[in-house]
Protein backbone atom coordinates (compact mmCIF):
# COMPACT_ATOMS: atom_id res chain seq x y z
CA UNK A 1 0.00 0.00 0.00
CA UNK A 2 3.01 2.31 0.26
CA UNK A 3 2.99 2.68 -3.52
CA UNK A 4 -0.49 4.18 -3.40
CA UNK A 5 -0.76 7.81 -4.57
CA UNK A 6 -3.89 9.79 -3.81
CA UNK A 7 -4.74 12.86 -5.86
CA UNK A 8 -7.59 15.32 -5.49
CA UNK A 9 -8.43 17.70 -8.34
CA UNK A 10 -10.82 20.45 -7.30
CA UNK A 11 -12.36 23.50 -8.88
CA UNK A 12 -15.62 24.99 -9.96
CA UNK A 13 -18.14 22.93 -11.86
CA UNK A 14 -17.39 23.40 -15.56
CA UNK A 15 -13.60 23.72 -15.11
CA UNK A 16 -13.10 20.18 -16.33
CA UNK A 17 -11.80 18.69 -13.09
CA UNK A 18 -13.69 15.43 -13.48
CA UNK A 19 -12.49 15.03 -17.06
CA UNK A 20 -8.93 15.75 -15.87
CA UNK A 21 -9.36 13.02 -13.27
CA UNK A 22 -10.58 10.55 -15.89
CA UNK A 23 -7.64 11.37 -18.18
CA UNK A 24 -5.14 10.95 -15.35
CA UNK A 25 -6.65 7.60 -14.39
CA UNK A 26 -6.61 6.50 -18.04
CA UNK A 27 -2.96 7.50 -18.35
CA UNK A 28 -2.18 5.28 -15.36
CA UNK A 29 -4.42 2.31 -16.14
CA UNK A 30 -4.32 2.11 -19.93
CA UNK A 31 -0.93 3.54 -20.89
CA UNK A 32 1.26 2.94 -17.83
CA UNK A 33 -0.21 -0.45 -16.88
CA UNK A 34 -0.94 0.56 -13.28
CA UNK A 35 -4.06 0.22 -11.18
CA UNK A 36 -6.28 3.30 -10.87
CA UNK A 37 -9.66 4.31 -9.52
CA UNK A 38 -11.38 7.59 -10.29
CA UNK A 39 -14.26 8.85 -8.20
CA UNK A 40 -16.02 12.18 -8.08
CA UNK A 41 -18.26 14.39 -6.13
CA UNK A 42 -20.47 17.11 -7.47
CA UNK A 43 -23.64 18.98 -6.65
CA UNK A 44 -26.75 18.87 -8.82
CA UNK A 45 -25.61 21.96 -10.79
CA UNK A 46 -24.18 21.58 -14.31
CA UNK A 47 -21.93 24.62 -13.82
CA UNK A 48 -20.63 26.47 -10.81
CA UNK A 49 -20.60 24.90 -7.38
CA UNK A 50 -17.68 22.90 -6.12
CA UNK A 51 -16.56 19.95 -8.21
CA UNK A 52 -13.89 17.46 -7.34
CA UNK A 53 -12.38 14.41 -8.87
CA UNK A 54 -10.30 11.91 -6.98
CA UNK A 55 -7.76 9.59 -8.49
CA UNK A 56 -5.94 6.81 -6.70
CA UNK A 57 -3.00 5.28 -8.56
CA UNK A 58 -1.11 2.24 -7.37
CA UNK A 59 1.14 -0.55 -8.55
CA UNK A 60 -0.98 -2.97 -6.52
CA UNK A 61 -4.68 -3.74 -6.36
CA UNK A 62 -6.64 -0.74 -5.05
CA UNK A 63 -9.05 -1.58 -2.26
CA UNK A 64 -10.67 1.50 -0.70
CA UNK A 65 -11.24 3.52 -3.89
CA UNK A 66 -11.44 7.04 -2.48
CA UNK A 67 -8.80 9.46 -1.24
CA UNK A 68 -8.10 8.97 2.47
CA UNK A 69 -5.25 11.44 2.96
CA UNK A 70 -4.26 13.27 -0.20
CA UNK A 71 -0.69 13.18 -1.50
CA UNK A 72 -1.51 15.84 -4.07
CA UNK A 73 -4.25 18.48 -4.11
CA UNK A 74 -4.84 20.72 -7.10
CA UNK A 75 -7.14 23.65 -6.35
CA UNK A 76 -8.21 25.93 -9.19
CA UNK A 77 -10.73 28.01 -7.24
CA UNK A 78 -10.86 29.75 -3.88
CA UNK A 79 -13.68 27.52 -2.69
CA UNK A 80 -11.78 24.40 -3.72
CA UNK A 81 -8.71 25.64 -1.87
CA UNK A 82 -10.70 26.45 1.26
CA UNK A 83 -12.37 23.07 1.25
CA UNK A 84 -9.55 20.73 0.29
CA UNK A 85 -6.21 22.32 1.19
CA UNK A 86 -6.53 20.83 4.68
CA UNK A 87 -7.18 17.31 3.34
CA UNK A 88 -3.55 16.96 2.32
CA UNK A 89 -1.13 15.10 4.55
CA UNK A 90 2.09 16.61 5.90
CA UNK A 91 4.64 16.62 3.12
CA UNK A 92 1.97 16.43 0.45
CA UNK A 93 1.93 18.66 -2.59
CA UNK A 94 -0.59 21.51 -2.87
CA UNK A 95 -0.93 23.21 -6.27
CA UNK A 96 -3.09 26.30 -6.75
CA UNK A 97 -3.96 28.70 -9.55
CA UNK A 98 -1.93 31.78 -8.56
CA UNK A 99 -4.43 34.22 -10.13
CA UNK A 100 -7.58 32.69 -8.74
CA UNK A 101 -6.70 31.57 -5.25
CA UNK A 102 -5.62 33.89 -2.47
CA UNK A 103 -3.34 32.20 0.02
CA UNK A 104 -1.71 33.27 3.29
CA UNK A 105 1.83 34.65 3.26
CA UNK A 106 3.30 31.43 4.67
CA UNK A 107 1.81 29.30 1.87
CA UNK A 108 4.18 26.42 1.20
CA UNK A 109 2.65 24.93 -1.94
CA UNK A 110 3.11 25.58 -5.61
CA UNK A 111 1.53 28.69 -7.18
CA UNK A 112 1.16 28.69 -10.94
CA UNK A 113 -1.21 30.89 -12.99
CA UNK A 114 -2.78 27.84 -14.65
CA UNK A 115 -5.73 29.57 -16.37
CA UNK A 116 -3.54 32.42 -17.60
CA UNK A 117 -1.01 29.99 -19.10
CA UNK A 118 -3.88 28.20 -20.83
CA UNK A 119 -5.22 31.45 -22.25
CA UNK A 120 -1.78 32.58 -23.44
CA UNK A 121 -0.85 29.18 -24.91
CA UNK A 122 -4.01 28.15 -26.72
CA UNK A 123 -6.21 31.22 -26.55
CA UNK A 124 -8.76 29.11 -24.71
CA UNK A 125 -9.24 29.21 -20.95
CA UNK A 126 -11.00 25.83 -21.07
CA UNK A 127 -7.63 24.16 -21.70
CA UNK A 128 -6.67 25.05 -18.11
CA UNK A 129 -7.43 21.50 -17.00
CA UNK A 130 -4.94 20.14 -19.56
CA UNK A 131 -2.29 22.65 -18.44
CA UNK A 132 -2.97 21.56 -14.87
CA UNK A 133 -2.45 17.91 -15.82
CA UNK A 134 0.91 18.75 -17.42
CA UNK A 135 1.90 20.69 -14.32
CA UNK A 136 0.82 17.92 -11.95
CA UNK A 137 2.54 15.14 -13.91
CA UNK A 138 5.64 17.28 -14.43
CA UNK A 139 5.92 17.89 -10.70
CA UNK A 140 5.03 14.42 -9.40
CA UNK A 141 5.82 11.89 -12.12
CA UNK A 142 2.82 9.92 -10.88
CA UNK A 143 2.33 8.77 -14.47
CA UNK A 144 4.81 9.04 -17.35
CA UNK A 145 4.72 12.07 -19.64
CA UNK A 146 4.21 9.72 -22.54
CA UNK A 147 1.16 8.16 -20.89
CA UNK A 148 -0.49 11.47 -20.03
CA UNK A 149 0.12 12.76 -23.56
CA UNK A 150 -1.50 9.66 -25.05
CA UNK A 151 -4.42 9.89 -22.65
CA UNK A 152 -4.98 13.60 -23.34
CA UNK A 153 -4.81 13.07 -27.09
CA UNK A 154 -7.21 10.12 -26.97
CA UNK A 155 -9.77 12.15 -25.04
CA UNK A 156 -9.40 15.44 -26.96
CA UNK A 157 -12.32 16.24 -29.26
CA UNK A 158 -11.38 15.77 -32.93
CA UNK A 159 -9.44 18.75 -34.23
CA UNK A 160 -8.28 19.88 -30.78
CA UNK A 161 -5.52 17.30 -30.29
CA UNK A 162 -2.73 19.74 -31.18
CA UNK A 163 -4.18 22.49 -28.99
CA UNK A 164 -4.36 20.10 -26.04
CA UNK A 165 -0.84 18.82 -26.66
CA UNK A 166 0.38 22.43 -26.53
CA UNK A 167 -1.52 23.04 -23.31
CA UNK A 168 -0.02 19.89 -21.80
CA UNK A 169 3.45 20.93 -22.90
CA UNK A 170 2.94 24.36 -21.31
CA UNK A 171 2.06 22.53 -18.08
CA UNK A 172 5.26 20.45 -18.30
CA UNK A 173 7.28 23.67 -18.82
CA UNK A 174 5.61 25.38 -15.88
CA UNK A 175 6.58 22.35 -13.77
CA UNK A 176 10.21 22.66 -14.89
CA UNK A 177 10.21 26.33 -13.90
CA UNK A 178 8.83 25.50 -10.47
CA UNK A 179 11.46 22.81 -9.99
CA UNK A 180 14.24 25.20 -11.09
CA UNK A 181 13.11 27.73 -8.50
CA UNK A 182 12.95 25.28 -5.62
CA UNK A 183 16.37 23.68 -6.20
CA UNK B 1 -9.20 -7.79 -25.23
CA UNK B 2 -8.17 -4.28 -24.38
CA UNK B 3 -8.23 -2.47 -21.08
CA UNK B 4 -10.73 0.36 -20.75
CA UNK B 5 -11.49 2.75 -17.95
CA UNK B 6 -15.19 2.42 -17.28
CA UNK B 7 -17.86 3.31 -14.73
CA UNK B 8 -19.70 0.57 -12.86
CA UNK B 9 -22.97 1.68 -14.45
CA UNK B 10 -21.42 1.40 -17.90
CA UNK B 11 -20.14 -2.07 -17.07
CA UNK B 12 -23.66 -3.07 -16.00
CA UNK B 13 -25.00 -1.92 -19.37
CA UNK B 14 -22.24 -3.83 -21.17
CA UNK B 15 -22.82 -6.97 -19.11
CA UNK B 16 -26.54 -6.79 -19.78
CA UNK B 17 -25.94 -6.54 -23.52
CA UNK B 18 -23.46 -9.42 -23.33
CA UNK B 19 -26.04 -11.50 -21.47
CA UNK B 20 -28.48 -10.93 -24.31
CA UNK B 21 -30.72 -8.19 -22.90
CA UNK B 22 -32.79 -6.82 -25.78
CA UNK B 23 -35.44 -4.75 -23.99
CA UNK B 24 -35.02 -1.84 -21.63
CA UNK B 25 -37.80 0.29 -20.21
CA UNK B 26 -37.01 2.89 -17.61
CA UNK B 27 -37.21 6.34 -16.20
CA UNK B 28 -33.83 8.02 -15.69
CA UNK B 29 -32.79 8.84 -12.14
CA UNK B 30 -29.46 9.76 -10.56
CA UNK B 31 -27.22 7.87 -9.88
CA UNK B 32 -28.42 5.19 -12.30
CA UNK B 33 -28.93 7.28 -15.44
CA UNK B 34 -25.80 6.10 -17.25
CA UNK B 35 -27.32 2.62 -17.57
CA UNK B 36 -30.34 4.04 -19.43
CA UNK B 37 -28.15 6.36 -21.47
CA UNK B 38 -25.94 3.55 -22.71
CA UNK B 39 -28.78 1.11 -23.31
CA UNK B 40 -30.65 3.76 -25.33
CA UNK B 41 -27.59 4.10 -27.52
CA UNK B 42 -26.60 0.44 -27.78
CA UNK B 43 -29.87 -1.53 -27.89
CA UNK B 44 -31.02 -0.26 -31.32
CA UNK B 45 -27.62 -1.29 -32.73
CA UNK B 46 -28.22 -4.93 -31.80
CA UNK B 47 -31.88 -5.03 -32.78
CA UNK B 48 -33.17 -4.37 -29.27
CA UNK B 49 -35.72 -1.87 -28.03
CA UNK B 50 -35.38 0.98 -25.55
CA UNK B 51 -38.40 2.83 -24.19
CA UNK B 52 -38.36 5.74 -21.81
CA UNK B 53 -41.52 5.31 -19.78
CA UNK B 54 -43.58 7.89 -17.91
CA UNK B 55 -42.51 6.61 -14.49
CA UNK B 56 -41.05 3.64 -12.66
CA UNK B 57 -44.37 1.87 -12.12
CA UNK B 58 -44.85 1.74 -15.87
CA UNK B 59 -41.17 0.86 -16.43
CA UNK B 60 -41.50 -2.25 -14.31
CA UNK B 61 -44.76 -3.18 -16.03
CA UNK B 62 -43.13 -2.71 -19.43
CA UNK B 63 -40.20 -5.02 -18.72
CA UNK B 64 -42.60 -7.70 -17.49
CA UNK B 65 -44.37 -7.36 -20.83
CA UNK B 66 -41.10 -7.40 -22.73
CA UNK B 67 -40.07 -10.58 -20.98
CA UNK B 68 -43.41 -12.31 -21.60
CA UNK B 69 -42.93 -11.28 -25.22
CA UNK B 70 -39.72 -13.32 -25.24
CA UNK B 71 -36.96 -10.75 -24.77
CA UNK B 72 -34.49 -10.59 -21.90
CA UNK B 73 -35.62 -7.40 -20.20
CA UNK B 74 -34.31 -4.93 -17.66
CA UNK B 75 -34.72 -1.57 -16.01
CA UNK B 76 -32.44 0.55 -13.81
CA UNK B 77 -33.34 2.98 -11.09
CA UNK B 78 -32.48 4.34 -7.66
CA UNK B 79 -34.21 4.89 -4.29
CA UNK B 80 -37.52 6.64 -5.08
CA UNK B 81 -37.89 4.75 -8.36
CA UNK B 82 -37.16 1.43 -6.67
CA UNK B 83 -39.96 2.16 -4.21
CA UNK B 84 -42.38 2.74 -7.08
CA UNK B 85 -41.37 -0.54 -8.72
CA UNK B 86 -42.16 -2.69 -5.72
CA UNK B 87 -45.74 -3.59 -6.60
CA UNK B 88 -44.81 -4.92 -10.02
CA UNK B 89 -41.70 -6.68 -8.71
CA UNK B 90 -44.16 -8.72 -6.66
CA UNK B 91 -46.19 -9.33 -9.80
CA UNK B 92 -43.08 -10.64 -11.56
CA UNK B 93 -42.36 -12.89 -8.59
CA UNK B 94 -45.95 -14.18 -8.53
CA UNK B 95 -46.14 -14.73 -12.28
CA UNK B 96 -42.54 -16.10 -12.40
CA UNK B 97 -41.40 -13.67 -15.07
CA UNK B 98 -37.65 -13.33 -15.60
CA UNK B 99 -36.41 -9.73 -15.45
CA UNK B 100 -33.51 -7.73 -14.06
CA UNK B 101 -33.92 -4.60 -11.95
CA UNK B 102 -30.79 -2.56 -11.31
CA UNK B 103 -30.92 -0.40 -8.20
CA UNK B 104 -27.97 2.00 -7.87
CA UNK B 105 -28.45 2.86 -4.22
CA UNK B 106 -28.39 6.51 -3.20
CA UNK B 107 -28.95 8.16 0.15
CA UNK B 108 -32.52 7.93 1.38
CA UNK B 109 -35.20 7.79 2.59
CA UNK B 110 -37.40 9.64 0.11
CA UNK B 111 -35.51 11.74 -2.46
CA UNK B 112 -32.67 11.86 0.09
CA UNK B 113 -29.52 12.91 -1.71
CA UNK B 114 -29.30 11.93 -5.39
CA UNK B 115 -25.49 12.05 -5.72
CA UNK B 116 -24.64 10.51 -2.33
CA UNK B 117 -23.94 6.83 -1.75
CA UNK B 118 -25.85 4.38 0.40
CA UNK B 119 -26.50 0.72 1.09
CA UNK B 120 -29.87 1.53 2.59
CA UNK B 121 -32.01 -0.66 0.30
CA UNK B 122 -30.72 -4.08 1.35
CA UNK B 123 -33.88 -4.99 3.23
CA UNK B 124 -36.14 -3.31 0.69
CA UNK B 125 -34.57 -5.39 -2.08
CA UNK B 126 -35.57 -8.51 -0.14
CA UNK B 127 -38.90 -7.47 1.32
CA UNK B 128 -39.96 -4.31 -0.51
CA UNK B 129 -42.91 -5.92 -2.20
CA UNK B 130 -45.67 -7.34 -0.05
CA UNK B 131 -46.23 -11.01 0.67
CA UNK B 132 -43.88 -13.95 1.04
CA UNK B 133 -41.80 -14.40 -2.06
CA UNK B 134 -38.38 -15.48 -3.22
CA UNK B 135 -35.99 -13.11 -4.94
CA UNK B 136 -32.33 -13.06 -5.88
CA UNK B 137 -30.25 -9.99 -5.02
CA UNK B 138 -26.65 -9.53 -6.21
CA UNK B 139 -24.23 -6.77 -5.23
CA UNK B 140 -20.93 -6.01 -7.05
CA UNK B 141 -17.73 -4.72 -5.42
CA UNK B 142 -15.97 -3.42 -8.52
CA UNK B 143 -16.45 -2.28 -12.09
CA UNK B 144 -15.31 -5.65 -13.42
CA UNK B 145 -17.75 -7.41 -11.11
CA UNK B 146 -20.54 -5.07 -12.22
CA UNK B 147 -20.17 -6.62 -15.67
CA UNK B 148 -19.96 -10.18 -14.34
CA UNK B 149 -22.94 -9.85 -12.02
CA UNK B 150 -25.08 -8.21 -14.71
CA UNK B 151 -24.51 -11.38 -16.76
CA UNK B 152 -25.26 -13.54 -13.72
CA UNK B 153 -28.42 -11.56 -12.97
CA UNK B 154 -29.83 -12.32 -16.41
CA UNK B 155 -28.70 -15.94 -16.24
CA UNK B 156 -30.31 -16.50 -12.83
CA UNK B 157 -33.51 -14.73 -13.85
CA UNK B 158 -33.91 -16.88 -16.97
CA UNK B 159 -32.79 -20.10 -15.32
CA UNK B 160 -35.13 -19.77 -12.33
CA UNK B 161 -37.93 -17.65 -13.86
CA UNK B 162 -37.58 -14.97 -11.23
CA UNK B 163 -36.95 -11.25 -10.95
CA UNK B 164 -33.33 -10.53 -9.98
CA UNK B 165 -32.23 -7.31 -8.30
CA UNK B 166 -28.75 -6.07 -9.16
CA UNK B 167 -28.15 -3.97 -6.06
CA UNK B 168 -25.20 -1.70 -6.61
CA UNK B 169 -24.42 1.69 -5.07
CA UNK B 170 -23.42 5.19 -6.12
CA UNK B 171 -19.73 4.52 -5.38
CA UNK B 172 -19.39 1.43 -7.57
CA UNK B 173 -21.87 2.81 -10.13
CA UNK B 174 -19.98 6.04 -10.75
CA UNK B 175 -16.43 4.88 -10.02
CA UNK B 176 -14.14 4.40 -12.96
CA UNK B 177 -11.71 1.48 -12.96
CA UNK B 178 -9.86 -0.50 -15.59
CA UNK B 179 -11.79 -3.44 -17.01
CA UNK B 180 -10.99 -5.95 -19.71
CA UNK B 181 -14.25 -6.50 -21.55
CA UNK B 182 -14.54 -10.03 -22.90
CA UNK B 183 -15.82 -10.80 -26.37
CA UNK B 184 -19.59 -10.92 -25.82
CA UNK B 185 -19.80 -14.17 -27.83
CA UNK B 186 -17.66 -15.93 -25.23
CA UNK B 187 -19.86 -14.90 -22.29
CA UNK B 188 -21.84 -17.80 -20.83
CA UNK B 189 -25.51 -17.11 -21.47
CA UNK B 190 -28.47 -19.01 -20.03
CA UNK B 191 -31.61 -19.11 -22.15
CA UNK B 192 -35.02 -19.79 -20.65
CA UNK B 193 -36.41 -23.29 -21.04
CA UNK B 194 -39.02 -23.29 -23.78
CA UNK B 195 -41.33 -25.99 -25.00
CA UNK B 196 -42.56 -27.12 -28.38
CA UNK B 197 -45.93 -28.61 -27.49
CA UNK B 198 -48.59 -25.88 -27.36
CA UNK B 199 -51.41 -28.43 -26.97
CA UNK B 200 -50.66 -29.53 -23.41
CA UNK B 201 -48.63 -26.50 -22.30
CA UNK B 202 -48.93 -25.48 -18.67
CA UNK B 203 -47.05 -22.27 -17.88
CA UNK B 204 -47.06 -22.97 -14.13
CA UNK B 205 -46.97 -26.75 -13.99
CA UNK B 206 -45.66 -28.14 -10.74
CA UNK B 207 -44.16 -31.40 -12.12
CA UNK B 208 -41.60 -32.43 -13.25
CA UNK B 209 -38.90 -29.97 -12.22
CA UNK B 210 -39.37 -26.74 -10.35
CA UNK B 211 -38.91 -24.29 -13.23
CA UNK B 212 -41.65 -24.75 -15.83
CA UNK B 213 -40.83 -23.95 -19.47
CA UNK B 214 -41.80 -20.41 -20.42
CA UNK B 215 -43.46 -19.83 -23.77
CA UNK B 216 -43.54 -16.36 -25.27
CA UNK B 217 -46.90 -14.74 -25.89
CA UNK B 218 -48.00 -14.81 -29.49
CA UNK B 219 -46.54 -18.18 -30.45
CA UNK B 220 -49.72 -20.21 -30.08
CA UNK B 221 -49.42 -21.18 -26.43
CA UNK B 222 -52.50 -20.48 -24.36
CA UNK B 223 -52.07 -19.44 -20.75
CA UNK B 224 -53.11 -16.73 -18.36
CA UNK B 225 -50.99 -14.34 -16.31
CA UNK B 226 -52.26 -12.80 -13.10
CA UNK B 227 -51.07 -11.50 -9.78
CA UNK B 228 -53.65 -13.67 -8.08
CA UNK B 229 -52.80 -17.15 -6.88
CA UNK B 230 -53.30 -19.30 -9.92
CA UNK B 231 -53.55 -22.86 -11.16
CA UNK B 232 -51.08 -24.53 -13.53
CA UNK B 233 -52.56 -22.75 -16.57
CA UNK B 234 -52.55 -19.42 -14.79
CA UNK B 235 -56.21 -18.90 -13.90
CA UNK B 236 -57.08 -17.58 -10.45
CA UNK B 237 -57.63 -20.22 -7.81
CA UNK B 238 -58.55 -20.44 -4.16
CA UNK B 239 -58.03 -24.19 -3.98
CA UNK B 240 -55.46 -25.09 -1.35
CA UNK B 241 -54.41 -28.16 -3.35
CA UNK B 242 -53.30 -25.75 -6.07
CA UNK B 243 -51.92 -22.97 -3.87
CA UNK B 244 -49.76 -25.18 -1.65
CA UNK B 245 -47.89 -26.99 -4.44
CA UNK B 246 -47.18 -23.64 -6.10
CA UNK B 247 -45.83 -22.14 -2.87
CA UNK B 248 -43.65 -25.18 -2.28
CA UNK B 249 -42.33 -25.17 -5.82
CA UNK B 250 -41.39 -21.47 -6.04
CA UNK B 251 -39.58 -21.68 -2.72
CA UNK B 252 -37.90 -24.95 -3.72
CA UNK B 253 -36.61 -23.58 -7.02
CA UNK B 254 -34.47 -21.03 -5.14
CA UNK B 255 -33.70 -22.93 -1.92
CA UNK B 256 -32.64 -26.14 -3.69
CA UNK B 257 -30.23 -24.23 -5.90
CA UNK B 258 -28.25 -22.16 -3.42
CA UNK B 259 -25.03 -23.91 -4.51
CA UNK B 260 -25.51 -22.20 -7.84
CA UNK B 261 -26.99 -18.91 -6.62
CA UNK B 262 -24.84 -18.04 -3.59
CA UNK B 263 -21.78 -16.09 -4.68
CA UNK B 264 -19.20 -15.04 -2.10
CA UNK B 265 -15.46 -15.00 -1.43
CA UNK B 266 -13.74 -16.24 1.68
CA UNK B 267 -10.30 -14.98 2.64
CA UNK B 268 -9.82 -16.71 5.98
CA UNK B 269 -6.75 -16.83 8.22
CA UNK B 270 -6.37 -19.85 10.47
CA UNK B 271 -6.56 -18.79 14.11
CA UNK B 272 -8.30 -15.48 13.35
CA UNK B 273 -10.62 -14.40 16.16
CA UNK B 274 -12.05 -11.48 14.19
CA UNK B 275 -13.80 -11.56 10.86
CA UNK B 276 -15.08 -8.73 8.66
CA UNK B 277 -18.16 -9.37 6.54
CA UNK B 278 -19.18 -6.90 3.88
CA UNK B 279 -20.53 -6.30 0.38
CA UNK B 280 -20.71 -3.62 -2.32
CA UNK B 281 -18.44 -0.58 -2.13
CA UNK B 282 -17.87 -1.19 1.59
CA UNK B 283 -16.21 -4.52 0.77
CA UNK B 284 -13.37 -2.51 -0.77
CA UNK B 285 -12.90 -0.64 2.50
CA UNK B 286 -13.10 -3.91 4.42
CA UNK B 287 -10.31 -5.43 2.32
CA UNK B 288 -8.25 -2.27 2.82
CA UNK B 289 -8.69 -2.54 6.58
CA UNK B 290 -7.98 -6.29 6.53
CA UNK B 291 -4.63 -5.74 4.82
CA UNK B 292 -3.71 -3.04 7.35
CA UNK B 293 -4.62 -5.33 10.25
CA UNK B 294 -2.64 -8.24 8.84
CA UNK B 295 0.32 -5.93 8.21
CA UNK B 296 0.20 -5.10 11.93
CA UNK B 297 0.21 -8.80 12.78
CA UNK B 298 -3.46 -9.23 13.69
CA UNK B 299 -5.10 -12.31 12.24
CA UNK B 300 -8.37 -11.50 10.54
CA UNK B 301 -10.74 -13.28 8.18
CA UNK B 302 -12.71 -11.62 5.40
CA UNK B 303 -16.05 -12.65 3.94
CA UNK B 304 -17.29 -10.77 0.88
CA UNK B 305 -20.84 -11.45 -0.25
CA UNK B 306 -22.05 -10.92 -3.80
CA UNK B 307 -25.34 -12.73 -3.30
CA UNK B 308 -27.14 -10.89 -0.50
CA UNK B 309 -30.46 -12.70 -0.96
CA UNK B 310 -30.94 -15.54 -0.45
CA UNK B 311 -28.58 -14.85 2.45
CA UNK B 312 -25.59 -17.25 2.57
CA UNK B 313 -26.75 -18.66 5.90
CA UNK B 314 -24.63 -21.78 6.08
CA UNK B 315 -21.39 -20.10 5.07
CA UNK B 316 -21.90 -17.29 7.61
CA UNK B 317 -22.82 -19.78 10.31
CA UNK B 318 -19.56 -21.63 9.62
CA UNK B 319 -17.66 -18.35 9.71
CA UNK B 320 -19.23 -17.49 13.06
CA UNK B 321 -18.17 -20.90 14.39
CA UNK B 322 -14.55 -20.18 13.50
CA UNK B 323 -14.20 -16.69 15.06
CA UNK B 324 -15.22 -14.79 18.18
CA UNK B 325 -16.75 -11.79 16.50
CA UNK B 326 -17.83 -10.55 13.10
CA UNK B 327 -17.51 -6.90 12.15
CA UNK B 328 -20.16 -5.79 9.66
CA UNK B 329 -19.46 -2.39 8.07
CA UNK B 330 -22.32 -0.96 6.01
CA UNK B 331 -23.39 2.37 4.52
CA UNK B 332 -26.66 2.17 6.46
CA UNK B 333 -27.73 1.86 10.10
CA UNK B 334 -27.32 -1.93 10.13
CA UNK B 335 -29.26 -4.07 7.66
CA UNK B 336 -27.28 -7.11 6.53
CA UNK B 337 -25.91 -7.12 10.10
CA UNK B 338 -29.36 -8.33 11.18
CA UNK B 339 -28.88 -11.47 9.09
CA UNK B 340 -25.35 -11.95 10.38
CA UNK B 341 -26.68 -11.65 13.95
CA UNK B 342 -29.30 -14.26 13.13
CA UNK B 343 -26.60 -16.72 12.06
CA UNK B 344 -23.93 -15.80 14.61
CA UNK B 345 -25.43 -17.58 17.64
CA UNK B 346 -23.64 -16.33 20.72
CA UNK B 347 -20.78 -14.81 18.79
CA UNK B 348 -20.51 -11.05 18.85
CA UNK B 349 -21.55 -9.02 15.82
CA UNK B 350 -19.99 -5.54 15.73
CA UNK B 351 -21.80 -3.08 13.52
CA UNK B 352 -19.87 -0.28 11.83
CA UNK B 353 -22.35 2.09 10.25
CA UNK B 354 -22.27 5.25 8.23
CA UNK B 355 -25.49 6.53 6.72
CA UNK B 356 -24.71 10.12 5.71
CA UNK B 357 -23.82 9.53 2.06
CA UNK B 358 -20.08 9.01 2.61
CA UNK B 359 -18.14 5.77 2.53
CA UNK B 360 -17.19 3.88 5.66
CA UNK B 361 -13.46 4.52 6.16
CA UNK B 362 -10.77 1.92 6.88
CA UNK B 363 -10.10 3.69 10.21
CA UNK B 364 -13.68 3.04 11.36
CA UNK B 365 -13.17 -0.69 10.79
CA UNK B 366 -9.68 -0.65 12.36
CA UNK B 367 -11.10 0.99 15.47
CA UNK B 368 -13.71 -1.75 15.78
CA UNK B 369 -11.12 -4.47 15.17
CA UNK B 370 -8.54 -3.15 17.60
CA UNK B 371 -10.95 -2.71 20.51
Amino acid sequence: MNKRTEIRLAGEGGQGMILAGIILAEAAAIYDGKQATQTQSYGPEARGGASRAEVVISDDEIDHPEVLSADVVLALSQEAYKKFAKTIHAGGLLIIDADRVEVPADFAGVKVPVARIAQETTGKAITANTVALGLLVGLTGVVSRDAIEKAVTARAPKGTEEMNRKALQAGFEAAEQVKALTV
Amino acid sequence: MTIKLMQGNEAIAMGSLAAGCRFYAGYPITPSTEVAEIMSRELPRVGGKFIQMEDEIASMAAIIGGSVGGLKSMTATSGPGFSLMQENIGYAAMAEIPCVVVNVQRLGPSTGQPTAASQGDVMQARWGTHGDHQIIVLSPISVAQSFELAVKAFNFSEKYRTPVILLTDEIIGHMREPIELPDFDTVEKVERVVTDSPADYKAFRNEPGDVPPMASFGLGYRYHITGLFHDEVGFPTQRLDEIDPWLERVNRKIENNTDDILLYQKDYQPGARTAILSYGATARTARHAMKQLRAKGQKVSLFTAQTLWPFPEKAVEELADSVERIIVPEMNMGQLALEVERMAGRKKVVRVNRANGEMVTPDMILEAAEN
